[in-house]
């Protein structure tokens, strides 16, 4: 199984943080050293003044080397810390006064300026001064070594005060860029987010080109969904025109055929020949039908996308419809009672479509109407336009209308009657088109009741 | 009293086995059943501090304190020579305390009671200063027959130069090659300014009568056979001429130094603890309450010493150090006593 990749913004912060933690972990040292260098360089700068101060104070003579130790040397380095002293003078290889077990320093050369080295000494550690002069006595040069060490509590205490104040930086910067990474993983997502918003809010026909404005990365990726959508509507609007001329095509042989069969029919005197002639007939007028409706749904799916926005008299379209099916009605002496179709019902909308609607809402009310009944059709305002066609049919035999509404689903006591069973699924696609709904009831008394709502223009 | 406690005292030195020179040593039993030990070592006597050991009684009612009373010297040797143990150590000798401290004798001690001590009277966590005393002069009016009180070096030097005969073997000071303490008043004198080799130069030709402790300087004044007492500590004199209409305690205007009574807690205690525990109380509001009231030593008091312009305190620094140097110690001895012998 593959694991899916992390988030975009996951991962950012992820990366953002993990930069965050090496400035911030850099900082601390980096501090914390310059800190070090500059508490070490003050305090060996103290030092090395007390032992200087030491060494001049140095004399010669007769008798020996002389040193009076300056108060102020010893004072100075109790000024900045409270820390351990310890001295030692050394002449000639002899300890003149001090500590004698002070540490010497590994080379010992003629330094004038101090030289600093680090010891353990006796339950501590220190660090050591050392400077050496020659001094004159009975008129011989003798090498004199002035050490002067000092513990470093007080440094380390500066760099422990460092180290907290520096480990606190730290963590504040982590702290800060934390939540800066976060707001800038926001502002970087922003715009992709903005963009599946605007995709996924769109309409299932919704095909049009997006044109939200990107930053330049994601330009591309508008590109080729743009090219991706064009390629689709391409594919979608050639298949309806494939249908719409296939049905178009078969519509007119079908039509020769039907009236070459009627007068073979009425010139045949053989009732066997007649029988297969109707039978013939019927299936012409059923494929002359299913291609009408072919023809109907394709109308509906193309023009659904791209609708015209027209006020349109329902009352004029409805009595239109009941006359164009009169013909059809009057071949099983039905009746079609028209009804609510005296003053106008204006609705916005597209003519062709709504056509559509009531044609297979009547076609599908007669087809299924035993012969010499009534059908109602009937037109009502309210909140809404309401056309109903109610017919004497078999009904719904139960079946839920979602089902039967589907494009090639038929009724299951359908069986005997031929259809292609778009009807249906047309008139809910133009109510939806048009912003209403359609209902199929079982009719009391029997029958189905068939209703179309269309918003009120 | 004092002579029932010198007395314990002699009799316990006489049965004492240690090492060096023991002044006196007491012991305070436990008020209850005894469990713990305190032994304190100290340049204090006994009595000033009986109070405040009776009140830490009270207080931790199952310790004994043994209370041993020596040099300031000895003091210094028993710890950093001789490595005994005691839980607590008390000096008023600053620079023989900073060099144990510094030296590393002394183990460090923390507490809410040594957090509220301001910075000059401790150093780091080894050191703690309880008490603040000043280096004064004392002078007998009878002695000086109407002549003015000096209230400076220079007062004091011309009054010697003017009178030589009546100063002649009746002023009094420390010995600094024999008292710590003295010789201790006597470098930061040097160091405050350089009147003090005048006057130094001037008390020779007056032959001084040399000591090794305020309490006799002060004994000899009262009895009339000093006039003028130099360097003498002011917490005992005080109190000893405070009913004496006769003596006058002078802070000199030029400068007073101030000394600071400390204790540390050495490396080699049994008890340190205890030790702590009893230099707490010194330091804590109580203890210090109890130092001024019933001890007669002035508490640690920051005001004091901003009240008083010419009061030095002696920092706790290493700077202490430099004159316990062998050479330097010499050095300044050899100076002294050519100052003192200059006729």
């Amino acid at each position: 199984m593959r694991r899916a990749p992390l988030s975009l913004r996951l991962r950012l912060v992820l990366q953002l943080l993990g930069i965050a933690a090496v400035l911030a972990i850099v900082l601390y040292f980096t501090v914390r050293t310059v800190a070090d260098q500059a508490a070490e360089a003050t305090q060996d700068g103290v030092l090395g003044a007390a032992t200087l101060a030491i060494a001049e104070s140095l004399q010669g003579g007769e008798d020996g080397v002389g040193v009076d130790l300056p108060y102020e040397a010893f004072s100075i380095l109790g000024s900045i810390s409270a820390d351990r002293v310890f001295y030692r003078i050394e002449a000639g290889g002899q300890t003149l006064t001090g500590y004698e077990d002070l540490p010497l320093p590994e080379a010992a050369g003629a330094a004038v300026a101090p030289v600093f080295y680090s010891r353990a000494y006796r339950d501590t550690e220190v660090r050591i001064a050392a400077v050496n002069r020659m001094v004159l006595v009975a008129r011989k040069p003798v090498p004199v070594l002035v050490l002067v060490a000092q513990t470093r509590q007080g440094q380390e205490a500066i760099a422990q005060r460092v180290a907290q104040r520096a480990a606190a930086l730290g963590l504040g910067s982590f702290a800060l860029a934390a939540v800066l990474s976060l707001l800038t993983a926001g502002n970087v997502l922003r715009p992709i987010n903005r963009l599946a918003d605007a995709v996924g809010r769109r309409g299932p026909h919704d095909l049009r080109s997006v044109d939200q404005p990107t930053p330049a990365e994601l330009r591309p990726l508008i590109f080729a969904l743009n090219g991706f959508i064009a390629r689709l509507r391409g594919a979608l609007s050639r298949t309806e025109t494939f249908i719409a001329e296939a049905a178009h095509h078969i519509r007119t042989p079908l039509a020769t055929v039907r009236a070459r069969a009627e007068i073979a029919m009425r010139q045949s005197n053989s009732e066997e020949t007649r029988e297969t002639l109707r039978a013939v007939i019927r299936a012409v007028e059923e494929s002359s039908r299913s291609a009408g409706q072919l023809l109907d749904h394709a109308t509906v799916v193309y023009r659904s996308d791209r609708m015209a926005d027209e006020a349109l008299d329902l009352a004029k379209l409805v009595e239109a419809q009941a006359e164009a099916f009169r013909p059809t009605a009057d071949l099983k002496d039905l009746t079609i009672r028209v009804t609510g179709t005296d003053q106008p019902v204006t609705v916005r909308g597209d003519r062709p479509l709504i056509e559509a609607a009531l044609r297979n809402l009547l076609d599908n009310a007669i087809k299924y109407s035993p012969d010499e009944t009534t059908v109602d059709l009937s037109l009502a305002t309210g909140t809404e336009a309401r056309i109903e066609v109610s017919d004497r049919g078999r009904g719904l035999s139960g079946q839920a209308q979602a089902r039967l509404a589907k494009r090639f689903a038929r009724g299951k006591n359908a069986g005997d009657i031929i259809g292609s069973g778009l009807g249906l699924t047309i008139v809910e696609e133009v109510a939806a088109a048009h912003g209403g709904r359609f209902e199929l009831t079982e009719r009391d008394g029997g029958g189905a009741c068939a209703r179309l709502f269309l918003p009120l223009g | 009293m004092r002579a029932i406690v010198l007395a314990l005292g002699l009799i316990l030195h006489a049965c004492l086995a240690a090492g060096f020179p023991v002044e006196e040593e007491m012991l305070f039993p436990a008020p209850e059943t005894e469990r713990r030990e305190l032994s304190i070592l100290s340049t204090t006597d006994t009595g000033v501090l009986r109070p405040l050991i009776a009140a830490f009684q009270v207080r931790e009612p199952d310790v004994a304190v043994r209370y041993t009373v020596a040099s300031s010297q000895a003091v210094y040797a028993a710890i950093h020579d001789e490595g005994l143990s005691f839980d607590l150590v008390i000096s008023s000798a600053m620079d023989l305390q900073m060099k144990l401290a510094n030296d590393g004798f002394s183990a460090p001690h923390d507490s809410t009671a040594t957090d509220r001590l301001p910075a000059w009277a401790h150093w780091q966590d080894r050191l703690y200063a309880f008490a603040q005393e000043n280096v004064v002069l004392i002078a007998s009016r009878s002695g000086l027959g109407g002549l003015p009180l000096p209230q400076t070096r220079r007062d004091l030097i011309e009054l010697l130069r003017g009178h030589p005969d009546r100063f002649r073997g009746r002023i009094g000071t420390y010995d600094p090659e024999l008292s710590g303490a003295g010789y201790l008043f006597a470098t930061q004198d040097a160091r405050q300014s350089d009147s003090f080799w005048r006057l130094a130069e001037v008390m020779g030709g007056l032959a001084p009568r040399l000591y090794t402790s305020s309490n006799e300087m002060i004994t000899d004044l009262k009895q009339g056979r000093l006039v003028l007492a130099y360097n003498v500590l002011g917490s005992y004199a005080e109190p000893r001429l405070a009913g004496d209409d006769d003596a006058v305690v002078i802070e000199l205007e030029d400068h007073t130094l101030t000394l600071l009574r400390t204790g540390l807690i050495p490396v080699t205690a049994r008890a340190p603890d205890l030790g702590g525990q009893f230099l707490d109380f010194l330091l804590a509001p109580e203890g210090q309450r109890l130092l001024r009231d019933e001890a007669g030593l002035p508490r640690i008091d920051e005001a004091a010493l901003s009240r008083g312009p010419h009061l030095r305190p002696m920092r706790l620094e290493p700077g202490l150090l430099v004159f316990l140097d062998g050479l330097k110690r010499r050095g300044f001895l050899d100076e002294w006593a050519a100052a003192l012998s200059q006729d």
